[in-house]
């Protein structure tokens, strides 16, 4: 997104009901500063996250995106973190060989009592993006087709 | 005597392995010719480009199109086809998903030129030269079509009534597909004409739980004849993927390739098979994972190997794409 001439990144963020959307919660009582690039969305649990939120995210628009949840162990369904760090590392390297920078999409942990780390997290990552620049993923196949630009202007 | 429906069958990028399977229904290709008038088939009659443009609009009865769209020609004769079919079915993986063809979508024009053209070994090019558009000959002007950076598929580019997945369709989806066809029993438009579970519900193999400590290709083991190959550490993309082939390949011991597409809702046939392949992964630690995942070499290539096109993400990223549309050697 461009506002006033500066590129200010749109950061989807998959928060775990428990633990980071509670840290998003405590940062935001406790009047902690951080970039207004988050968008977040509230999931149960990170082992409900399934890749095809994180592609259609990036398709549709958005510069990066940022999955937190539980510390490993202290999953409140015992294992959903474990899934989301297996499904996490096998979709970075898709990503990764799809030519998506490293930090678009990231994986962090934060408890309900870490508002302090979950605004850092944020204002880390939307620095990040911002070097890296705007994704504009849907630029990657502008029409080529000379027979539908034939049929559109008829 | 009334007038036999008009069938049309056309290649655009693909192998011909499409055709190969309609030849594949055997004796039956002779109901297939007995209920139809067959109009358009350049892969086995003489038919000219100028006898479909010379028809009415909507004049062909049903067009089965395979290949995915690649290049100008191709995108002519699917927006023609279209124009003059009232049913038009994306028939095989290539013109579904995109499949073999769309693999191309991991690089782009000036790269695979680059590569067909110059760098690789066997090719002796001194003077570069590349495909032109067009070329002025003394006899006149010659025309190639534009090659495409992004491979496309058919629905990308036309809107399309019915799509049968496989690579290639099964002879049983075929013949499923032009009996409801001859006997007026299609489903609704948009439909895939197929079942819709997954290669696991036809698959004969023992399935228990998943529990994978490395991924084996299927040169370096010999499976179990009974056991789920996943199980055993080979990569099947039977749990993400539709099935009505069968479930032929696993039961080979070669592991679900994902020919048949994604089942009915999903937007991302990769991000499913991603999913299902993570599950069975037996790790705890970021650490432990990655030394798993060192086992499974392209992943995106497994995932993506019917439907890059199709997925939400398309092709890779592609470096300047904006400024590569306007130059190129085209």
């Amino acid at each position: 997104m461009i506002e006033n001439g500066t590129f200010k990144p749109v950061i989807v963020g998959f928060l775990c009901n428990w633990c980071s959307y509670r840290a998003a919660d405590l940062a935001g009582t406790s009047r902690m500063g951080y970039p207004s690039t988050l968008r977040d969305i509230r999931i149960m649990c990170t082992g409900r996250l399934d890749p095809t939120f994180v592609l259609r995210a990036l398709q549709k628009g958005a510069d990066g995106v940022l999955i937190m949840g539980c510390h490993p162990g202290q999953c409140h369904y015992q294992a959903g973190n474990y899934k989301a760090i297996r499904r996490f590392a096998l979709l970075k390297r898709t990503l990764r060989q799809l030519g998506l920078e490293e930090e678009r999409v990231q994986l962090h942990w934060a408890s309900a009592a870490e508002g302090v780390q979950f605004a850092e997290t944020v204002a880390r990552m939307t620095e990040q993006i911002k070097a890296l620049g705007p994704l504009d993923w849907s630029h990657n196949w502008p029409n080529e087709d000379p027979y539908a630009v034939e049929e559109a202007t008829e | 005597m009334t007038q036999k429906p008009k069938l049309a069958l056309y290649w655009a990028s693909s192998c011909g392995g499409c055709e190969i399977a309609v030849l594949g229904l055997h004796e039956k290709i002779l109901d297939v010719a007995a209920a139809f008038d067959i109009v358009f088939w350049p892969c086995v009659m003489d038919f000219k480009y100028a006898d479909v443009e010379a028809m009415e609009d909507g004049e062909i009865d049903v067009c089965f199109f395979n290949g995915a769209i690649r290049n100008d020609e191709n995108a002519h004769l699917a927006h023609l086809l279209r124009r003059k079919s009232k049913v038009l079915v994306a028939f095989g993986a290539c013109a579904f998903g995109g499949s073999m063809p769309g693999l191309a979508n991991f690089y782009d024009r000036d790269t695979m030129f680059n590569w067909i053209y110059m760098d690789s070994p066997t090719t002796i090019n001194p003077d570069k030269v590349l495909p032109q558009k067009r070329y002025d000959t003394p006899e006149g002007e010659l025309v190639l079509p534009g090659f495409w950076n992004t491979v496309k598929t058919l629905a990308q580019v036309v809107p399309v009534d019915y799509f049968l997945p496989g690579c290639p369709p099964e002879a049983q989806s075929i013949e499923a597909a032009v009996t409801a066809i001859v006997a007026g029993e299609l489903p609704p438009p948009g439909s895939v004409i197929g079942s819709d579970v997954t290669v696991c519900d036809e698959c004969k193999r023992t399935k228990t739980e998943k529990k994978i400590k490395r991924f084996y290709r299927p040169q370096e083991i010999i499976p179990d004849p009974d056991i789920c190959l996943l199980e055993q550490g080979l990569f099947c993309a039977g749990i993400g993927t539709r099935s009505g082939c069968g479930a032929k390949c696993p039961a080979v011991g070669m592991g679900c390739r994902g020919c048949y597409g994604p089942n009915e809702g999903v937007l991302d046939h990769g991000a499913k098979i991603l999913t299902g392949i993570a599950s069975a992964i037996d790790a705890e630690t970021a650490e432990e994972v990655e030394i798993i995942l060192d086992t499974l070499p392209d992943p995106a290539g497994y995932f993506y190997r019917f439907h890059l096109p199709d997925s939400l993400l398309r092709r890779k990223a592609r470096k300047n794409g904006k400024k590569q549309m306007d130059g190129g050697p085209q």
